[in-house]
């Protein structure tokens, strides 16, 4: 009698392959999953309110607590936006957009390294964690000496960066540059031809490209879906039009597709961290704008100028001009976007974050339903998502 | 396709349902009576503007009508943006769903719903998505203080 009906089971929001404390009611017709339905909200902070109190320049360590995987991109989108609404955007020095686009790759590397490592780990295949998270760890020790964090980088400014890098550092990120086409050959060897890897995820988690569009799906997982779409080549920001990469689209729109989408993604950003480093000239690192860049300490503590400047930047913050303004900037996990209303105020009016995981998320249902329940797994972990910015 | 070139279209279309256009540091936003929206949305869509990138809604507390509902559109053929936003009235804090237009919309009218209190007329499954089940209030409403209703406000360190 028992099996003539579905089981109802809940899976998470304490569940080591959910990535977080994402909650799946998952309704199943023996091993098939009829019915996925996700609850999210577990870690909601209620960000986009703290904003509309909190100046511009103060915002932007709430921002890097969204995707913590990749906290230089939400820094930079947030960034970006503000000097839109401002009118700097041209004003912003070389070496800091050289900067930007150097730590964003990095970002980039290092989010897909995590990826790849709880994905594999999910499927059962433990080793590449081991190895993918001790090249993770390498990154996060460069973030460590330019930023100070290791992951709350909290490292642009509206206007430049908050300190030029660290002396000696560029030859050893080239060095890193060099080094990683070998490591992730290496996380190939141990996944690509393994029968077991290839079962688990060929096939899998298929969403069509018109699919994948209706339901907002960015980043790798619409590009492994055979979309050709990439915000750093079609709305480049940051100087991106200047350096020489490929889009990575893959057509099999499974699993497997957008783990090969990544894996090139990986060797891209190491052809463009390579671009970048040659371009670093020294330079200016922050814009010519006193009213809206912190001064040096240098000239806040010698010169009134400073002094007025800082006490007025801190104590009341800048006040762009009433307007709203989107910028999206192509994280690692899709699109994501900072819709800023100004009134003219020191503080936004209203900020909306676009995040790109939990847009990602919506398409879980339609990825697993019909499939097995150990393909959630899979499913959750391709989708690449942080909980940190679906629940925000 | 310019995005000058889809609003021309649209205001010849649409005609008096166009109740603005404006341009800000070269983004162009549209605004529409909310009626409407449904129909603009599709049109816009079979005009190219296929991606759905945002939904949020804006409380403009004090002002009349209160709300402002933005849709963030991006065409994946042209790389081109355009905002489309509907006011809506507090007495009537309600709008249709375009969630039959583009699937994103669902979870992003959700939560508009959860934290704005914009209710979407058809929409098939509108639920709390981010605040608790049983929360009663909607956080991002201007009137809503920041420490929560069962507070008493933050007077700062000294006082």
């Amino acid at each position: 009698m028992a099996n003539l009906e579905t089981m109802t089971i809940n899976m998470g929001p304490q569940h080591p392959s959910t990535h977080g404390v994402l909650q799946l009611v998952l309704e199943l017709d023996g091993e098939i999953v009829r019915k996925a339905t996700p609850h999210i909200g577990f870690l909601h902070r209620g960000v986009e309110k703290l904003a509309e109190h909190r100046t511009y320049h103060q915002v932007l360590p709430l921002t890097d607590r969204l995707d913590y995987l990749a906290p230089m991109h939400n820094n930079l989108g947030y960034v970006l936006a503000v000097e839109k609404l401002l009118g700097i955007t041209d004003a912003i020095p070389e070496r800091a957009q050289v900067v930007r686009v150097l730590l964003a790759e990095l970002t980039r590397i290092k989010s897909h390294l995590v990826w790849l490592a709880c994905h594999a780990l999910d499927i059962g295949a433990m080793t590449v964690f081991i190895y993918a998270f001790r090249e993770r760890e390498e990154i996060m020790n460069f973030y460590e000496e330019i930023s100070g964090a290791r992951m709350t980088s909290n490292y642009f400014r509206v206007g430049g960066l908050s300190a030029d890098l660290p002396a000696g550092i560029e030859e050893r990120i080239r060095k890193f540059a060099n080094d990683m086409p070998g490591h992730i050959a290496t996380y190939e060897g141990l996944l690509t031809g393994n029968k077991i890897w290839q079962k688990r995820i060929q096939g899998v988690g298929v969403i069509s490209a018109e699919d994948a569009i209706d339901l907002g799906v960015t980043g790798p997982s619409l590009r492994g879906s055979g979309v050709d779409w990439d915000l750093r080549r079609d709305q480049p920001y940051s100087g991106y039009e200047n350096y020489d990469f490929k889009v990575i689209v893959e057509e099999g729109c499974d699993t497997w597709a957008r783990y090969h989408a990544r894996l090139k993604e990986m060797h891209e950003s190491c052809k463009l961290i390579h671009q970048a480093l040659d371009k670093l000239k020294p330079g200016p690192i922050l814009a010519d704008a006193p009213k809206i860049v912190l001064p040096s300490k240098q000239s806040t503590v010698n010169t009134i100028e400073g002094l007025i400047h800082h006490f007025k930047i801190v104590s009341e913050g800048f006040k762009p001009d009433a307007g709203e303004v989107y910028v999206g900037v192509e994280n690692p996990k899709g699109e994501v976007g900072f819709y800023l209303v100004s009134d003219g105020s020191a503080r936004p009016y209203r900020m909306k974050i676009r995040p790109a995981s939990f847009i990602n998320l919506q398409a879980l249902p339609k990825m697993c339903e019909g499939s097995m329940i150990a393909d959630v797994v899979a499913v959750i972990g391709t989708l690449d998502i942080v909980l940190g910015e679906i629940d925000r | 396709m310019s995005v000058q070139a889809a609003v021309d279209k649209l205001k010849a279309q649409f005609g008096d349902t166009v109740l603005d256009v404006s341009e800000f540091r070269g983004e162009t936003t549209v605004v529409v009576k909310k009626e409407a929206i449904v129909a603009v949305c599709t049109f816009l869509k079979q005009d190219g503007f296929n991606f759905l990138t945002d939904l949020c809604g804006v409380d403009y507390l004090g002002k009349s009508p209160r709300f402002m509902v933005v849709y963030q559109l991006y065409s994946i053929g042209t790389h081109t943006r355009l905002r489309l936003k509907a006011p809506v009235d507090e007495s009537d804090a309600r709008i249709d769903t375009v969630s039959g237009v583009w699937a994103t919309a669902n979870w992003l009218e959700r939560e508009c719903w959860d934290l704005m209190g914009i209710s979407f007329n058809n929409h098939p499954d509108l639920r709390r998505i981010l605040m608790p089940a049983d929360w009663v209030g909607h956080p991002l409403r201007k009137d809503y203080p920041l420490q929560g209703p069962d507070r008493e406000p933050y007077q700062g360190r000294l006082q």
